[in-house]
């Protein structure tokens, strides 16, 4: 026994140095910058509650934290809705594994590619002068072009929708691939419609597949800098931003305060999603 | 075959509106990046050239883009093997309880789920702090792992959840050493799972901004480069480098598919020789 243990931790042993040097490290040196002083220009070791105190009176912060939290939910609502549907017609309406798996493949293609060049991709569309816009005018819809289709919140929930729907479909099409079909046909022996199949049989069973898909788009969404910075052309913030403008600044520990709080906020959150489904398990 | 119900054409509607979506932008910066010199970012396309391809191999023209992709290149083939090697250990590892699993388990899930500008902070901060500098094959590569390594683990586990475990038990009554068991009986038959690692460990870092940011010192990778360029560039020359960077990845999950294929083509037909008698 105390060999297989000698054994599993020789094999775990370059994991566990990578994640406590690159994560784990990393992670406590930021605790402790948050009780850190900064002056103008510079930063130094203390130990004060300053930085918490600032950041929770401040109506901005709560309002930012207010915002990032609606975002993650209107994104998270989005995606959900969008992913099930591809994915319950793969699975249950495309009828031979072949082409399950060439239309499978064909959704999950984009996610190969880069993310900010597939940000960069809505200007020629969403653009005042853009295709939409174009669209639109040309038949006559509008006289105008619409403003609040680039650089708006609009325009950071579909990138996001456009880049996370992804995560949604792979764990909700992999739970659906492994129900019994035999169930489905019990249910319809029985008699209930396609519908009555869909949210008394199907929706139950692919619940594992639906939290996994959560975890990773409200995860994604609620620590994302990036996408929020470019689709909004610096109008919008969230959380992250908040935490970029500060370390511009050069406010690192002002900064690691506001990460902290969103490290609990994001933790919280993902902890009582894992509660309702076993990871290890669902793979 | 039984008539399709109604409820199919709806649904496969809304499955190719679905694939619009997905790949239309992307369509449509590829055609704009064959914009004619004196066009600009949206349609009407002012005649068909290869300006901005050409601008693009003009190096002084729009920073240093070819730098910055020589370097994506080489962390992004440095991440894909650690990934894959690291992966795999600790996929083995993880086929039985052992004490502190558990905890490493919630280490692994937190390393995805914990905010990146964290992970990009705190490396940031920590390589400056002690004096090492950030620097990309650095801490923006430990910055990189600590992003694909959990897809690399979560991969393993799918593999060794469905793995049989009668072929290693065969291979060892046959008197096979450990190491024998792993390399002529583990190692193949997960093979085209650790492709797909390789993929995600490639891809993964290869497109990174959000953990490099603040962890990559003063050299960019490629995507940070892009990023930068994003705010001072407005000229078709950033689609015609997102088409050719598309292009890339593309041919890489490209070759992928088509050796993993192989690979399962090449079993299907030497498979199982089970009852053909010792020759």
């Amino acid at each position: 026994m105390r060999r297989a243990n000698l054994n599993s931790w020789l094999l775990a042993a370059p994991l566990t140095v990578v994640l406590a040097v690159f994560l784990v490290v990393p992670i406590l040196l930021i605790i402790a910058v948050s009780f850190w002083t900064a002056d103008e220009f510079t930063f130094r070791p203390d130990f004060q509650f300053g930085n918490y105190e600032y950041l929770l009176g401040s109506a901005v912060a709560w309002k930012v934290f207010g915002l990032t939290f609606l975002m993650a939910v209107i994104v998270w609502a989005l995606t959900l809705v969008i992913g099930f549907t591809i994915a319950y017609f793969l699975a249950f309406h495309v009828r031979t594994l072949k082409w399950q798996m060439a239309l499978f493949l064909l959704t999950t293609i984009p996610f190969w590619t880069s993310n900010i060049i597939r940000m960069i991709s809505w200007i020629p569309l969403l653009g005042k002068n853009g295709l939409v816009n174009q669209a639109l005018m040309g038949a006559g819809i509008t006289s105008q072009p619409l403003e609040w289709l680039l650089y708006s919140g609009f325009s950071v929930c579909l990138a996001f929708v456009h880049l996370y729907t992804l995560f949604m479909v792979v764990p909700i099409f992999n739970t659906m691939m492994r129900i019994d079909k035999s169930l489905i046909e019990a249910a319809r022996d029985g008699g209930a419609s396609g519908f009555q199949i869909l949210t008394n049989v199907i929706i139950p069973l692919t619940k594992p597949g639906i939290m996994i898909g959560s975890i990773f788009v409200i995860a994604l969404v609620m620590s994302d800098f990036v996408t929020t910075r470019f689709m909004s052309g610096s109008q919008i913030a969230n959380v992250g931003r908040l935490i970029a403008n500060d370390i511009g600044l050069l406010q690192y520990p002002s900064a690691s305060a506001t990460a902290v709080v969103l490290l609990i906020t994001v933790l919280l959150t993902i902890g009582a999603m894992m509660r309702l489904v076993d990871i290890r398990k669902e793979l | 075959m039984e008539k399709r119900p109604a409820s199919f054409y709806v649904l496969a509607a809304f499955f190719m509106l679905f694939m619009l979506f997905l790949y239309g932008p992307t369509i449509t910066i590829a055609i704009l990046s064959f914009q004619g010199p004196d066009g600009g970012l949206t349609f009407p396309m002012r005649g068909v050239s290869l300006n901005w391809f050409r601008e693009l191999f003009m190096e002084q023209a729009v920073g240093d883009i070819w730098g910055s992709f020589r370097r994506s290149l080489v962390l992004g083939l440095m991440v894909m093997v650690t990934t894959v090697v690291v992966s795999v250990m600790a996929g083995l590892a993880f086929r039985r309880r052992f004490p502190g699993s558990t905890v490493l388990f919630y280490l692994v899930i937190g390393s995805l789920v914990i905010p990146s500008i964290l992970v990009s902070m705190g490396i940031g901060l920590l390589f400056d702090r002690t004096g090492m500098g950030n620097f990309w094959a650095t801490s923006a590569f430990g910055a990189h792992l600590t992003w694909t390594l959990p897809f690399g683990i979560l991969i393993m586990f799918a593999v060794f959840n469905r793995f049989n475990p009668a072929y290693e038990e065969a291979a060892r009554d046959q008197g096979a050493t450990t190491w024998q068991v792993f390399a002529h009986v583990v190692l193949p038959l997960i093979a085209p799972a650790l492709i797909g690692v390789a993929l995600f460990g490639f891809t993964l870092s290869y497109d990174e901004i959000a953990r490099t940011i603040l962890a990559s010192g003063s050299r960019n990778t490629l995507p940070l480069e892009i990023w930068g360029m994003t705010t001072n560039v407005t000229s078709p020359v950033l689609y015609a480098l997102g088409t050719l960077t598309t292009i890339f990845s593309l041919s890489l999950v490209a070759i992928v598919i088509l050796s993993v294929t192989l690979m399962q083509r090449r079993r299907a037909r030497n498979g199982s020789d089970a009852g053909r008698g010792m020759l």
